[in-house]
């Protein structure tokens, strides 16, 4: 137990920054018109794919002889790069459509 | 090392300013750009920051993103728009299992100096993004016609208890790390069989909210990561995208007057308990003449596209009518549903793509003002959003969702493929009214023979 109040005393900046990200999440969203939801889903899913930078610093970090890391972390790059690259690259075609007008 | 932090910050702004843009639809295009570019520079940053003591091995990073860039833009320029919410529900089951791998390694790392702190937000991790990955694939199964709808009165208690032991093992985990070795992996495994069943028993009209509520998850995931990691952008993006995208599942759950609970616990649309068997009278039908020329000599004309339309490809045909009708003097307009289709906004996509002018899309509440104006209501493949049940029929499993009150119109006529039940399996009165007259057959060659009949009018 006091190693949690420990870990969440070491990181309070972090705390606070959550807080008020998840704020401004809510706040960002709350706004949007139906007609936008679908293209917004499909961008904000893409954005999630930002969890690729844990796989790049895990596979940059590996030794040349650790094979399970460097596999496991590829497959990460490549899943995470599918999910930013082809998460922007729909919800821009979607919304190419919308420009016409 | 200052200035790696700044770049940081700079992407998360950029992050911070598309989703902004994204979010109001003058600007959404531009916003996704940004949001690209601020990824793009993130993972440039995360390429090629300086790390001491490490090895790099640049070639494995550039192969795997050239392979991953390469199949994302692949599927994304492949995609038919009737395809979107399976393709995202896909991606998002990517990012889950991005996130499972990046836990998996470092719970591999762990040892007896690693805080208490970081192997729970390790594990958490895992356990969110194992159940964002199954849980999108199972919901991609789902959407594509892959998996079919099957639940038995248990999935709920099954649920409730696999969840609680997952849970459970987690603490017990982080608490005693090094008593079993094979914990982890019954906990990684445990975590991908409740994605599974956590999806597995909602039914189709409540899979938007669920697709929603799945990417959320991936941003948790992201976030914790992030903590993980000690890393800004990663946690900044997942916390923005879990915090919007929890209230974009809220935002459904009001359109459809349900809440998040029993959606999740729900398994709703998947159960037929409801009017079977009950004798509904016999249906009118319509030809397609008939409506032809109730149509041309219309004033206003109401058109109520569903997930039908987008299965006919029907749109493009739409317009044509919409346009030829608008040429001889007749007011069209579409009444959009929040919930229309396979996810929420799903036919502002399919109409856009047919370049239908957008002050013609109607939202859900002024369309129902409207209704008793209009002459014509023409309701091509839609059918849980417009069914009177929602509001009369307390037994029904949609009672209380705002529906498209259709019979406030003068006439309704229902382009359908035959009297098959709508994605939710639930029974219709509606094509059952005496107000209503139905068209059956294959919405694109019905509307097509419409057009023609309208063209040879006057």
């Amino acid at each position: 137990m006091l190693e949690l109040l420990d870990f969440l005393k070491e990181n309070i900046l972090f705390i606070n920054l959550l807080i008020v990200t998840v704020y401004l999440g809510f706040e960002i969203i709350s706004k949007v018109p139906t007609v936008l939801h679908t293209p917004l889903m499909s961008g904000s899913n893409a954005i999630s794919g930002i969890v690729i930078i844990g796989a790049i610093l895990l596979v940059r970090q590996a030794v040349n002889s650790d094979y399970l890391t460097i596999i496991i972390g590829v497959i990460g790059v490549i899943l995470g790069t599918i999910n930013v690259v082809g998460g922007h690259a729909v919800t821009n075609r979607m919304l190419e459509m919308f420009k016409k007008k | 090392m200052e200035y790696i932090e700044l770049l940081y910050i700079v992407s998360t702004v950029l992050l911070l300013i598309g989703l902004r843009k994204l979010s109001s639809p003058a600007t959404a295009r531009k916003g996704n750009l940004i949001a690209a570019s601020g990824m793009t520079l993130a993972i440039i940053i995360s390429i090629f920051s300086p790390i001491e003591g490490s090895n790099d091995n640049y070639l494995f990073i550039f192969g795997g993103i050239l392979v991953g860039a390469l199949i994302g833009l692949f599927y994304s320029k492949k995609v038919k728009m009737t395809e979107i919410p399976e393709l995202v529900s896909l991606f998002n089951g990517y990012g889950g299992a991005c996130a499972v791998c990046i836990s998996i390694l470092e719970i591999l790392k762990f040892n007896k100096t690693t805080s208490l702190g970081l192997s729970g937000t390790t594990y958490i991790a895992l356990f969110v993004g194992s159940v964002a990955f199954t849980g999108s694939l199972v919901a991609y199964g789902k959407l594509s016609g892959k998996v079919k709808d099957w639940r038995s009165s248990i999935s709920s208690y099954f649920n409730l208890f696999w969840v609680v032991l997952c849970v459970g093992l987690i603490v017990f985990q982080i608490l005693n790390p090094e008593l079993y070795e094979l914990l982890p992996i019954v906990i990684l495994v445990g975590s991908l069989i409740y994605g599974v069943s956590f999806v597995f028993p909602i039914g189709g009209a409540d899979m938007p909210v669920v697709i929603s509520l799945l990417n959320a998850l991936t941003g948790i995931a992201a976030a914790l990561a992030g903590i993980v990691y000690d890393n800004m952008v990663m946690l900044l993006g997942g916390v923005l995208v879990g915090s919007s995208g929890v209230i974009l599942t809220l935002l459904m759950c009001k359109s459809m007057n349900r809440s998040l609970l029993s959606v999740v616990v729900g398994g709703f649309g998947s159960s037929s308990q409801d009017v079977v068997g009950k004798d509904q009278g016999a249906v009118k039908e319509t030809t397609v003449n008939d409506t032809a020329i109730n149509m041309r000599y219309a004033d206003n004309v109401m058109i109520i596209p569903g997930y039908g339309m987008a299965v006919a490809q029907a749109q493009k045909s739409c317009k044509e009518l919409d346009k030829i009708l608008t040429e001889k003097g007749v007011n069209v307009n579409y009444a959009i549903h929040p919930v229309a289709g396979r996810m929420p906004g799903h036919m502002n996509v399919l109409l856009a793509e047919a370049d239908v002018s957008y002050s013609k899309l109607i939202d859900m509440e002024d369309a129902n003002n409207k209704m008793s104006d209009s002459d014509i209501c023409l309701v091509v493949g839609a059918n849980d959003v417009v069914n009177p049940s929602a509001l009369d029929d307390p037994n029904s499993l949609i009672y209380g969702m705002p529906i498209i009150e259709v019979l406030n119109a003068k006439n309704v006529v229902v382009l359908k493929r035959g009297m098959s039940k709508g994605y939710s399996g639930i029974e219709n009165p509606l094509f059952f009214h005496n107000k209503t007259k139905m068209l059956f057959g294959d919405a694109k060659d019905s509307i097509e023979g419409i057009l023609s009949e309208i063209k040879t009018i006057d």
